[in-house]
């Protein structure tokens, strides 16, 4: 194609985009929701992946042990556990201090009320591993030790986490699913009303004998446009909302680990303005297919 | 330049639109196709540019079968086949200029070109002076000029013309048909479907009548009559 055909294109999508200005608005609009969902899920499941992450990496056992074992066998226990293999350190938590950290949680009067006067609790112990992903060997083998009551490592937490990723993962494709078939739809029917105002000059050219590629390379990009527009606006929402939002939760959930990695949210965001695109080009292709059978 | 070998077309619903048509046109003829409305005469011209492709039988044109193209082919085809309707099938929103010149815009042609050649094939039909009225503005005889100018306007080895006189009055279809006889004397073929007997008879050009999806009648000097 010659460049001033380019030109003939460009000028006939932007006059049709033009023509329909509100079902393209429309279009636009629809994509950039479902697009700025997909984004937003994708962030969301790989920042529940990275916590997720986050958390086994910290994760330590809690041994506690019985009430009655006596500080000396607690210090020996200590010292067995660190020849274990897979064990890095381990830390004493006389029940003394046990109850302190209690008692500032709760406050010193109510905790005195239930306990009178008596310590409830154990001695206990904790085991930072070597290697997060064995913690659960290392965790099996301290409760086999003698003296031990109960051992704790957390993985409940982690399992609940990933848990809740695989619903959310569901969920999401699900809702996606939907709205990418309604934005699909939606941008169809504009391209459809776009080539259905055009239908006298598409006969003519094919009259005339003018390529099909000729016919379709206006509506092509019209198409193409729409979804551009949407996946830009998506992408924009989405970098803008989600810097927003992590500034936000690190001054209230300092603790909270959250994905800052710019590489990945920019190519989060360039792959919503190419869905955008793809979106577009593939909507406008289905719906000229059919008027282009003659 | 242009055979039918035992052409038929069925349409959806068992309609024998044409049945068993084997006929040859030669390159430069003139031809009057006639016949009462449904005998074939719209479907045999929808073959001729490949809108439609027969249920059986073979079409060549300039010695290629047509029906054997590839739809990327088509367009090629098609810029060597003029065509003009009843229904003159003018853009309303572009002046006459504008109709013409579209049909060779769409092909990629040169705007320096597009001006000479549209000026050109305005003057061969008579209407230089309506360039910029619009479809609206002029009459129905100097609208289906303008559907001829931009039929020719690519100069292509055939035109064809399906009831190009149907909506126009008796002095203007007699225009017309000389002016579909003048490009038929720089070397066109032109094939017109028609009901204007007065003008097929009096002009003792080739007939080839249709009746029924058949041919009936093949003259060389023809007069109109499918009865016969
Ligand atoms: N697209 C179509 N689908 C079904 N039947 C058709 C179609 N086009 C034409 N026909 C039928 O084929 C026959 C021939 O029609 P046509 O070629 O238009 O005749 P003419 O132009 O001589 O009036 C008629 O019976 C008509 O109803
Ligand atoms: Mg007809």
């Amino acid at each position: 194609m010659r460049l001033r055909t380019w030109g003939y294109f460009f000028r006939q999508a932007f006059l049709s985009l033009w023509r329909n200005a509100w079902m393209s608005v429309a279009a636009s609009t629809s994509v950039a929701v479902t697009l700025f969902i997909l984004g937003a899920f994708i962030l969301l499941v790989l920042n529940i992946n990275f916590i997720a992450l986050a958390l086994q990496s910290n994760l330590e056992i809690a041994v506690f042990l019985r009430v009655d074992t006596p500080r000396s066998q607690a210090l020996a226990l200590k010292q067995q556990m660190e020849s274990l293999p897979g064990v890095k350190e381990v830390e004493l938590v006389p029940k003394e201090q046990g109850l302190k950290i209690l008692a500032q949680q709760l406050g010193e009067e109510e905790l005195l009320e239930a306990t009178g006067g008596v310590n409830p609790l154990p001695d206990y112990l904790r085991v930072r591993v070597e290697d997060p992903a064995r913690i659960g060997e290392v965790a099996a083998i301290l409760q086999n030790l003698p003296a031990v009551e109960k051992v704790n490592y957390g993985q409940a937490v982690v399992e609940r986490l990933l848990a809740v990723l695989r619903w959310v993962r569901y969920l999401g494709v699900g809702i996606i699913g939907m709205l990418a078939v309604a934005s699909l739809m939606l941008l169809m029917i504009t391209i459809r009303l776009a080539v259905y105002a055009r239908r006298r000059e598409i006969n003519i050219m094919k009259y005339v004998g003018a390529t099909d590629w000729f016919i379709r390379w206006p509506f092509l990009l019209e198409g193409l446009f729409i979804g551009l527009i949407g996946g830009g606006i998506a992408a924009g929402v989405l970098l803008w909302g989600y810097t927003s939002l992590t500034y936000k939760i690190k001054l209230s959930l300092f603790f909270l680990p959250l994905l800052e990695d710019n590489t990945v949210l920019h190519y989060t965001a360039l792959g919503l303005v190419g869905g955008g695109a793809c979106v577009g080009a593939v909507g406008s292709l289905l719906a000229i297919h059919r008027f282009l059978k003659v | 330049m242009i055979q039918f070998f035992n052409v038929t077309k069925i349409y959806k619903g068992d309609i024998y639109a044409l049945k068993d048509i084997t006929v040859k046109i030669d390159k430069g003829e003139f031809v009057f196709l006639v016949g009462p409305s449904g005998a074939g005469k719209t479907t045999f011209i929808r073959l001729l540019f490949r809108e439609e492709l027969p249920t059986k039988g073979q079409i060549l044109i300039a010695g290629r079968s047509i029906t054997r193209l590839r739809s990327k082919e088509i367009p090629f085809l098609r810029r060597n086949i003029g065509v003009v309707f009843q229904d003159f099938r003018l853009l309303p929103d572009r002046t006459v200029y504008e109709n013409v010149a579209f049909a060779l815009q769409v092909l990629e042609v040169p705007p320096k070109e597009i001006k000479a050649r549209v000026e050109e094939v305005l003057a061969q039909v008579g209407l230089s002076g309506r360039a910029h009225l619009f479809p609206h503005q002029l009459s129905g005889g100097e609208q289906q000029r303008t559907a001829i100018a931009r039929a020719i306007v690519n100069r292509p080895r055939i035109l064809v013309a399906d009831e190009p006189t149907g909506n126009l009055d008796p002095a203007t279809s007699r225009e017309i048909i000389s002016l579909l006889l003048d490009i038929n004397r720089l070397g066109t073929t032109v094939i017109m479907a028609t009901h204007a007997w007065d003008i097929v008879n009096s002009l003792k050009k080739r007939v080839i009548a249709l009746d029924k999806g058949r041919l009936v009648r093949d003259d060389k000097e023809g007069v109109y009559g499918y009865e016969a």
